[in-house]
């Protein structure tokens, strides 16, 4: 049973590798796919009603339209165990024939990153077809004693209060920003979500916080303008290169990297820094994946990209999305690709220094 | 102020809103009368369709969805003790007696009735109230939530039944099985012992069907009659209506609760019910017959969770944080029709917001008032032999126990916690005060936390607080005077067969509830074993816990071993201690055994050629139905199964068989 598998598998990367070679054109590609009267299960590791279920549900109308055939796309929830179960499940049973597909989080790429004892899956065995990347911003009160993000040197030497949904959480985010800049932060945990964390931040028990950009731009901003709130900084985009940028949505808030000068007079590095830019793409600029299965072929990847394009110049799409998923633009391609390897990969060295601060600071136990 | 009035009533009272409002309401009630499902899943029927709407008549479809989760799932919890979810635990209590008496129409329509006056009240109390909500929400600190854990906590006294001690035990276990999973404050892990399925904790509709359904679903079988017994279904359904007005302070005064706590975010829908049903308890002078079938016990708790559904609207809309599964739904579905919650709905979207309020009190009325026309029909499933409805009695829970992560673990959990609760039953362990104790386990421990981080232990002389603390207080001492008013000495008392008094004598005669408690005990041990390997944090709540359980374990133990002759610690049903109900022929095991072999074969077959083989086995060798009635009743369970699950786009939990092979669906 093993040999077999092992022998066409190794035959097959050999004919991919040919088709590979010889499909340079990508429009051939695609009249050999076609889903007619079939129905492509979208697996989310996610319940029903939360961000990552609202995602696939406002993509799948729109995926089901452009791939060939008119597929039925039904979004298939799979939760639990931190969305490691669902995806456990696809790594272990999904098929290479275009017919199950998995849409990720960034609570599904961190414990992978960070060595999770309950992760049976390999992003890199999988091929990325899209990438819906998010934001974030933070905030503090004016009762610190500030009232701009300049101002932040202020911040240093007091006891700041977080409240955090775990340590590993996205909430890895913001703490090794805060590290990188020296603030001392208390967090409190058991937080069920931002929204928890804004209304201890609302009662004044807590006075540091960070929220994803539409939650921001909803119930930060009215606190902004009120004068409860200040805002710090934004996590920024990624430009094509993979270098740090403004975050068009806050083109006038500061990213982490600017900040970072303010207060140390010199730009950002060393393996805290890689680790805040590891986790910080995992977690924002590359917070939701759709991959194909392990084994997909390259006609079928280029199936799915080419649907995806086609969805991103639907009209009907352009006119919806920014309501439902905020003003990040959802990429495939090559952009996906870059993204996908930079949420994805992580230094040995660098995982051992966050798991190291994780397990001694926040007793939490990854390796066991 | 008039103008948004008459705008958000100009737009709930046109054709087009209340069409898809009826549309929403007969999909949901289609959908919820299956327990577990709820209109939670309704939601991926509808989704689809919601692109094409214009945002008015979207909303309208949801609301109509959501507003009958709470009142479609009464149908189980009434006719069949079957809690589908956290919204129908406090209602079994007294409606499944009610059926087992014959009245099961009765409760029905009261339970409909109840939670159509429900659904109105919480919306004149939340049309005030949501002008001042957002500051009232936010006063509601972890240190206040802390304490209204504790309140809830103190419903245990109340919800004992005879014997304190085992209460306080069994909220103890239920508070240590809630503690298994992550520790809020670390994310440590507690009590998983490598095995994947733990991480999470088990599922509160596991534990709700474990402890309520699998125990009654034995003891009908073991009787071989149908739910209402010879006793018919007696008064009809204008009786319920009459016992609402009737009892209308007491619906009036579960449906401010219900709304008012519904709306404070973080402590959850869940112990909405419970609070009621305790302060009906509590509150009653006169007759009190609950646990046995008191439709008072029925009205409590369904006009509270209507109402609660309104109140979990608030934060739902003015701070995005939804207060359960069905407002998780709703807050998903506005953000698909790019409405954002926030400070904007008090402001400039205060007409909508009331358009989304009201409009859940006409959903409440219509769906309400359709359950009320349907229950004298479906009540008629009492009268089924039971043997013939058991089959489907079993696979419904157990599909409405995968549906929590949909694997066979969620099946091994339910037999376990079946397990569990028959033999609570059977020796008299209060199975609510286990429930509550489960619920609040996370909430009290979390909060606990918080507010000691934030606050220190000044945390405990707040106003708020304080406030809470002296509530507590009232509700205990009213709780104290409850049971000394209602029952007399005797009622406390088991009434035991004679035995010698020595000390053998009671280990001989009470050795079965010996060695429950005992294994009880075994389990506190485990527990504290396991706290010990934790941080501090990690483990001060579980040990805590579980030192006061085992203490408690150990003084029933005492009061067994040492105690005299009929205490009230004493009940043992299967030797008629302590329980007016007759013993039945069959024996437990043997019951218990058709469901574990429903597990079996979907660990080796995968669910639904398990269901097959099991449908036809039990009719054939159990119940002794003709081969015509057998292929009758397995195509139409199968059919029916296989119909919601491909409407749903679900997957049955697979066997061994679908880790060796590729099969098509159904069979994947």
């Amino acid at each position: 049973m093993t040999d077999i598998t092992r022998f066409t598998r190794r035959a097959a990367l050999g004919a991919l590798a040919v088709t590979a070679a010889t499909l340079a054109l990508p429009g051939t590609a695609q009249a050999q796919v076609d889903f007619s009267g079939q129905t492509i299960e979208w697996i989310i590791p996610f319940g029903t009603g939360g961000g990552s279920d609202t995602w696939a549900r406002f993509n799948a109308p729109f995926l089901s339209k452009h791939l060939p055939g008119n597929p039925t796309v039904a979004v298939v929830n799979e939760p639990g165990g931190g969305s490691t179960r669902g995806t456990n499940l696809f790594a272990a049973r999904a098929q290479a024939d275009g017919r199950t597909i998995l849409g990720t989080s960034g609570s599904t790429q961190f414990p992978y990153l960070l060595g999770d004892p309950r992760v049976r899956y390999e992003y890199q065995d999988w091929s990325v077809v899209m990438v819906g990347p998010t934001g974030g911003v933070a905030y503090a009160s004016p009762s610190t004693g500030i009232s701009s993000v300049e101002e932040i040197g202020d911040l240093v030497g007091q006891r700041l209060t977080y409240a955090s949904q775990g340590a590993t959480s996205l909430d890895l985010v913001p703490m090794l920003a805060f590290r990188l800049l020296g603030l001392d932060v208390n967090y409190v945990f058991g937080f069920g979500g931002r929204g928890d964390g804004r209304l201890a931040f609302e009662r004044g028990e807590t006075n540091i916080d960070y929220q994803t950009s539409s939650a921001y731009i909803n119930n930060v901003t009215p606190l902004v303008e009120a004068g409860e709130a200040v805002p710090l900084m934004s996590w920024g985009v990624l430009d094509e290169d993979g270098n740090p940028q403004r975050d068009p949505t806050f083109p006038d808030l500061p990213i982490l990297e600017e900040v970072y000068e303010m207060v140390h007079g010199e730009a950002p590095s060393g393996p805290l820094y890689d680790a805040y830019k590891a986790f910080n793409t995992a977690g924002f600029a590359a917070q939701k994946m759709v991959v194909l299965p392990e084994g997909a072929s390259d006609e079928l990847v280029e199936t799915y990209r080419q649907a995806w394009r086609d969805v991103f110049a639907d009209p009907e799409y352009l006119e919806s999305f920014e309501a439902a998923l905020g003003s990040y633009e959802q990429v495939t391609d090559g952009a996906a690709e870059a993204l996908f390897r930079a949420g994805t990969t992580i230094d040995p060295e660098v995982r051992a220094l966050v798991v190291n601060m994780l397990q001694d600071e926040y007793n939490v136990r990854l390796g066991d | 102020m008039l103008d948004i009035f008459l705008s958000a009533l100009t737009d709930i009272l046109t054709v087009q809103h209340i069409s898809y409002m009826m549309l929403g309401v007969i999909v949901g009630l289609m959908i919820g009368v299956f327990p577990g499902l709820g209109g939670i899943a309704g939601l991926s029927l509808v989704l689809p369709f919601l692109y094409g709407l214009d945002t008015t008549s979207a909303l309208a479809l949801l609301i109509g969805l959501i507003a009958v989760i709470p009142t479609s799932d009464t149908f189980a919890s009434v006719l069949m003790g079957i809690p589908g979810s956290s919204a129908s635990q406090a209602t079994v209590l007294d409606g499944f007696p009610m059926s087992r008496n014959g009245e099961a129409a009765r409760a029905l329509s009261a339970a409909f009735f109840a939670s159509l006056v429900g659904g109105l009240v919480g919306a004149v109390i939340l049309t005030g109230f949501v002008l001042v909500a957002r500051p009232v929400i936010l006063s509601f600190s972890s240190a206040e939530l802390f304490m209204l854990s504790v309140f809830g906590l103190s419903m245990v006294g109340v919800l004992a039944g005879k014997s304190l001690v085992k209460g306080l035990a069994a909220c103890g276990i239920g508070l240590v099985i809630g503690s298994i999973g992550g520790a809020p404050a670390t994310g440590e892990f507690r009590m998983v012992y490598g095995v994947d399925y733990l991480y999470d904790g088990i599922p509160l509709v596991i534990i709700g069907l474990g402890l309520f359904a699998v125990p009654e679903i034995v003891d009908l079988l073991r009787r071989d009659r149908s739910i209402a017994g010879n006793k018919g279904l007696g008064s009809g359904w204008f009786a319920g209506i009459r016992d609402v007005i009737r009892y209308w302070w007491l619906t009036l005064r579960c449906s401010s609760i219900g709304a008012l706590i519904g709306a404070i975010p973080g402590l959850g829908g869940t112990v909405v019910d419970w609070i009621a049903y305790g302060h009906a308890v509590q509150s009653t002078k006169d007759n009190p017959r609950f646990g046995q079938g008191d439709v008072r016990g029925v009205i409590a708790p369904e006009s509270a969770n209507n109402a609660k559904e309104g109140g979990g609207l608030l934060p739902t809309l003015l701070f995005g944080i939804p207060g359960g599964g069905a407002m998780a739904v709703f807050l998903g579905g506005m953000v698909l029709l790019g409405i954002q919650p926030g400070p904007s709905m008090v402001g400039t979207n205060l007409d909508l917001t009331y358009t989304i309020v009201w409009s859940l009190a006409l959903a409440n009325v219509f769906g309400a008032g359709l359950c009320i026309l349907l229950a004298v029909p479906i009540s008629r499933l009492t009268l089924i032999p039971f043997k013939l409805l058991a089959p489907f009695m079993i696979v419904v829970i157990s599909f409405a126990a995968f549906q929590a992560t949909r694997i066979i673990e969620d099946l091994l959990a339910l037999l376990v916690m079946g397990a569990l609760g028959i033999y609570m039953r059977r020796f008299g362990w209060p199975r609510p005060a286990l429930l509550i104790g489960f619920v609040l386990a996370t909430q009290a421990e979390t909060y606990l936390y918080q507010a000691v981080q934030f606050y220190g232990w000044g945390f405990l002389t707040r106003t708020g607080v304080m406030i809470i603390i002296a509530l507590t207080a009232v509700s205990i001492w009213l709780g104290i005077r409850a049971k000394v008013t209602s029952s007399s000495r005797d009622e406390v008392l088991a009434e035991e067969p004679s035995h010698g008094s020595g000390l053998s004598d009671n280990i001989r005669a009470r050795w079965p509830q010996l060695a429950f408690a005992g294994l009880m005990l075994a389990g506190f041990v485990l527990a504290v074993l396991d706290a010990l390997q934790q941080s501090f944090l990690g483990q001060v709540f579980p040990l805590m816990m579980a030192l006061a359980g085992g203490a408690f374990t150990l003084l029933l133990i005492g009061f067994l071993v040492f105690g005299r002759h009929n205490t009230p610690a004493a009940v043992d049903a299967e030797a008629g201690i302590g329980t007016d109900e007759e013993r039945p022929e069959r024996s437990m095991l043997a019951s218990l055994f058709w469901l574990a072999a429903l597990v079996a074969l979907t660990a080796v077959f995968g669910f639904f050629i398990a269901l097959v083989v099991f449908f036809v086995t039990f009719l054939q060798f159990r119940a002794r139905a003709s081969w015509l009635m057998t292929a009758l009743l397995t195509t139409g369970a199968a059919g029916f199964i296989l119909t919601l699950a491909y409407s749903l786009n679900m997957r049955f939990p697979g066997g061994v068989l679908q880790d060796l092979y590729r099969l098509p669906w159904p069979f994947s």
